[in-house]
Order: structure tokens, then sequence, then C-alpha cells
């Protein structure tokens, strides 16, 4: 364990690094070194403090709240294809964001605290009736748990495209930001963004235990001595809370959620303990590089970083469904 | 000592168990045999807190009902049908978690709780299992590894549920010698349901019939395992001789007709 969280540590520094080096500007390491120090360039040190840093950060919160997530519902769910994404929760948390958006645009601080709290109800929302329509007994079969997720994602995407073709303005920049750029950021944004994340990534870096006996099923969970209900609920809205979050700052960014914590059961085995932390150290390190190549791919122009995770995860979800079903998942 | 008292639970919305009551003494395995649909796999679930029932389940006077989930995992273990076990986690985190009941939320198990587990495992011969993955056992090891676990739960009362479903003969014959064993030893409260009349008859002190959700006996082999009593039940004639090696009834199948 100590030397798995070692190495993500280390990876993690390493994209951070990247993320603070590469850009439409790029700082050699030297560079780089020097404005750490504070002994840099004004040009250098004002690109690396004022705009790379508070989006580097916006992205690692992000990441860690969509890896975390998407740990937990594959948990929840005892289904290794659950993600923010797939299952339709990050569409239901757009449409909650953008909502509260088409009402009035939050310029202040507490209008941007606003913008989560309408992003975890329709997260919330969105889970409760993808559970409620693709469970069968106690169980939540992949074909039925996708299919809802779809069914009810499209539903979510097509009232918020709908919302903003009827709004004016301001709400347009919503567009920019559901395709998951983070080029908006700014430090309000991640203050505002925090409080959500500590509750909702230190409820679940404390569930592993419990996400493990569910694993065994309600049954057993529930024999071995684990309030089952209260457990899932607290569970859920910890893992619904931290998708909300992270979409309502960053937008609909798929598939960390899914890749980051496949990665790491290969790597360490099946435990939650071990999953979840690195899971979430995994998904900023993830994200990080995505948003590295979402910078130069095309540069100087940007891509959203969701199409890049999209371009990435698309083929690992089909390789992971081809894989699921060759064990006799589904 | 496990007391059921007119014990009724519905399995949505359909009755399933009408009024059944049953002791379970300390030191006593008692077998619960009866056709499938009978109620058997429900009044475990029923016992073990997993669904809503009417009527009592107590020892030495406190009742259950009156427990939270953590609280009654210290009264009883269950050793469920071995089917789907999470195949990622390997035999020592499973048979660690039987400690549940005594650990906070994180799980955090100490150096005592280990060794409870490591004993476990021996005493089900599976200590050389140990770093095996739960996915790769065959049933009869998986079975061992889940009756380790809930020795590690260190309770009074074990339920055991079809322990030797899908089990080769010699595995089922292990198996059940080893529930006896340790009912004896440990002086615990062992309540197994089974499929083979003789299995019951071989290695239970006593067997309750269930039919239909009701208790249609209680007694020792020779007492319950009766033609008419079977027949009723399995709606097959049957002939039950001597066992002509053990001390006990044995059950036949005889020709419909």
């Amino acid at each position: 364990m100590k030397r798995s969280v070692i190495l993500s540590f280390i990876f993690l520094i390493f994209a951070l690094l990247l993320s603070l080096a590469i850009g439409s500007v790029f700082l050699t390491p030297a560079e780089l070194w020097d404005v750490l120090l504070g002994r840099g360039t004004s040009t250098a040190t004002q690109i690396v403090w004022a705009i790379r840093l508070p989006r580097t950060v916006l992205i690692v919160l992000t990441g860690m709240a969509l890896a975390g997530s998407g740990t937990a519902y594959q948990g929840l769910f005892r289904n290794s294809l659950a993600d923010p994404f797939l299952i339709g929760v990050a569409s239901g948390a757009g449409l909650g964001a953008v909502i509260a958006m088409s009402v009035k645009w939050p310029y202040s601080f507490w209008g941007l605290m606003a913008v989560p709290m309408a992003s975890f109800a329709g997260a919330l929302l969105t889970v409760f009736a993808v559970y409620l329509v693709a469970r069968v007994g106690n169980t939540v079969p992949t074909t039925s748990l996708i299919l809802a997720g779809v069914a009810i994602s499209s539903f979510a995407t097509s009232l918020t495209s709908f919302l903003m073709l009827r709004s004016t303005g301001e709400v347009r920049r919503a567009l920019g930001w559901l395709l998951g750029g983070a080029s908006q950021a700014g430090w309000t944004a991640i203050l505002a963004l925090l409080p959500y994340l500590v509750v909702g990534l230190g409820i679940l870096l404390l569930s592993g235990h419990i996400l493990n006996l569910l694993q065994f099923g309600d049954d057993q969970a529930q024999q071995l001595g684990l309030n089952v209900g209260r457990a899932r609920t607290v569970v859920l809205a910890a893992a619904s809370l931290s998708a909300a979050a992270a979409v309502a700052f960053s937008g609909i960014i798929g598939f960390i959620g899914l890749i980051v914590p496949h990665i790491i059961r290969l790597w360490v085995g099946g435990d939650y303990r071990r999953v979840m932390p690195l899971s979430i150290l995994g998904g900023a390190t993830a994200l990080l590089l995505s948003d590295v190549l979402a910078r130069v791919l095309l540069a100087p122009q940007e891509l959203p970083v969701g199409i890049v995770t999209s371009l990435a995860g698309a083929p690992f979800f089909l390789w992971v469904l081809r894989r699921a079903r060759n064990q006799g998942y589904w | 000592m496990l007391r059921i008292e007119n014990l009724s639970a519905a399995y949505h919305g359909h009755p399933v168990l009408h009024g059944v009551s049953l002791e379970v003494k300390n030191g006593e395995v008692v077998a619960l045999i009866g056709p499938n649909g009978a109620g058997k796999s429900t009044l475990i679930r029923a016992v073990s807190g997993v669904i809503p029932y009417t009527g009592q389940v107590r020892t030495n006077g406190d009742d259950f009902a009156a427990l939270t989930p953590m609280q009654r995992a210290r009264y009883i273990a269950v050793v469920p049908q071995a089917i789907s076990l999470p195949p990622a986690f390997t035999v020592w985190e499973t048979v660690l978690m039987g400690r549940t009941p005594y650990l906070g939320f994180l799980g955090h198990a100490s150096e005592q709780d280990e060794e409870l587990a490591r004993r476990s495992l021996e005493r089900v011969h599976a200590l050389g299992l140990i770093d095996r993955r739960v996915g790769e056992l065959s049933g009869g090891e998986s079975q061992r590894v889940l009756l380790a676990r809930a020795l590690t739960q260190s309770t009074p009362i074990l339920l055991l549920d079809e322990p030797t479903a899908h089990l080769d003969l010699q595995y089922q014959v292990s198996l059940l010698e080893l529930v006896r064993d340790l009912a004896r030893k440990d002086n615990l409260a062992v309540l197994v349901a089974l499929h083979d009349l003789n299995l019951a008859a071989r290695y239970a002190d006593r067997i309750a019939l269930l039919v239909g959700g009701v208790e249609k006996a209680v007694g020792t082999p020779n007492q319950v395992l009766r033609p008419e009593l079977i027949e009723a039940a399995y709606c097959l004639p049957v002939h039950v001789v001597p066992h002509p090696f053990h001390e006990g009834p044995l059950v036949l199948p005889a020709e419909r007709g």
C-alpha cells in the first residue's frame, strides 16, 4: 500500500509540473524551477501563478472528484462499468447547473455556491431514477444500468440543450463549460468548489470498508453487521456530491471515473480501502495529463478536456465491456 | 441458544413462513429440511435480520428485533450458499471481514482480530488458501472459507444455508463433520438448511421439517424421517429403513405406483 501511494504521488507531481510548464507558452524545467522558487521572469511568474496554477488546481480537484465518485458508484452498484458520465449522473448534474444558471448566471461567490447545490440535486435525482429503473432484485445488471443511464442522460441533455437555446447572453457561456473546458477557472470557483469536495471526498475516503462489505451483496453485508440501507445512502450521497461539484465547475467530463478505478484495481486488487484513495490520486493525474494533451494537440487552439477524455475513454470502455462479457458478468 | 417463536415472514407480499417455532440449544445441530420453496432460506434470512418478520427471535431472553445489525452480528453468523463471491478479494481479506461487528467503520483489524481469523482458517483446514483469490476457489474451498469467516465472527449461533449444495460427496461429508465438531467443541447453536435427508439424519441431533412455510414436525431423525411425513412433504413414496452402518434412519425413494 505504502509503495503504491508513494508511486501515485510521484505520478501526480510529474503531471502537476507538466501542467504548469506546458501551454501556449512553453516553460523549460529551469524556467519553471525559477518561478517556483520566486526567481522567474515576471511574464513566466504571471503565467504560472495567475493562469496555469488555478486551472491546474481545478483540474486536480475535478479529477479527484470524478474518479472518487466513479469508484463509489462501481462499488455501490457492484458493477465495474458504473461511471458518473455513463450512468447519466453527470448529465443530471449538468441540467441542475444549467437550470440554476438560466435563473441567473452567478457572478458572486454565493451565486457560485448555488450552482453545485442545483447540480447535486440533479445528480441525486438522476442516480435514484437510474437505480430504480435498472435494478433487478438487489443487483443492477450491466445492460439495464447502461440502458437506463443512456435514456435518462439523453433526457437530461435534451432539456439542457433546450434551456440553452432558449436563453441568451451569459448562459451561452454554459455551452463551452458543458463540453468540459476549465478555462474560465479562477480562485473564486475553486473556493466555491472546495467545501463540497471536502465533504464528498472525505466521506468517500472513509468508505472503503463499507464498499468492501457491499461487494458480498446486501444480505451478507447485513449479516456481517453493516446497516446496509444507511451505508448505501451515505456513500451514494457522497459520490453524487463529488460528481455534482465536479460537473458544476468543470462541466461534463466522461470516462475518468471509469478508467481510473479500473487501472487501479488491475494494479492493487479489489480492496476498496486501497482502491478508493489510489483512484482519487490517479483521477487527478489522469485528468491533468488529459488537460495537457488538450492544450497541445491543436496548439495554439485549446480543446475542451472532455473531448480528450472521451477520445481515450470510449475505446477503453468498449474494451472493458468486452472483457466483462467474456468473464460472464452479463 | 436460539429460540424462534411463532415466526411469520412474507416475500414480496406473499406469505412464506407461517408461525414457525424452533429452539436450538448450545452444542446442538438442528437440520432444516423440506422441499424446494418450503421456506428454509427465508427462515435463515429472517432469523439473521435480513428480511422483516413477525414473531420473535431471541437468545437467553434477549430479543434480536431490538438490536442493530452490528449487535445482531455478534450473536448470529451466517454461512450463505457459495454463489457469486466477489472474485477480486483474497481469502484472507474475506475471512477478516468476519470481524466487522467488532471493528470501527474503517474496518481496521487489530492483531487479535488477525489471530482469530488465522485460527478460524486453521480450524476449517484452509490456512493454505490464505493468499488465493476467492474467484479461483472450488465450491468446497469457498464453503470452507465462508465457514471460517462465520467462525471469525465469534458468535454463539451459526446458521448455514444449504452449505452442501453443489459440493461433491466427500466435501459434503467433511463439511458437515466439521460443523458438528464445531458445535460440540465451541458449544455453538447450529441451524443448517439441508437438501439431503440422509445427511440430515446422520449429522443433525434434531430435524425440523418445513412444508409450504409450515412446520410439520420437529424431533430426532427417527421421529421426523417417518415415511408418512416424508411422503406427504415430497409427494413421493419412500422406504425408511434403519441405517446399516450408523444409528438412525435411511430414506430411500420408492417406485411411484
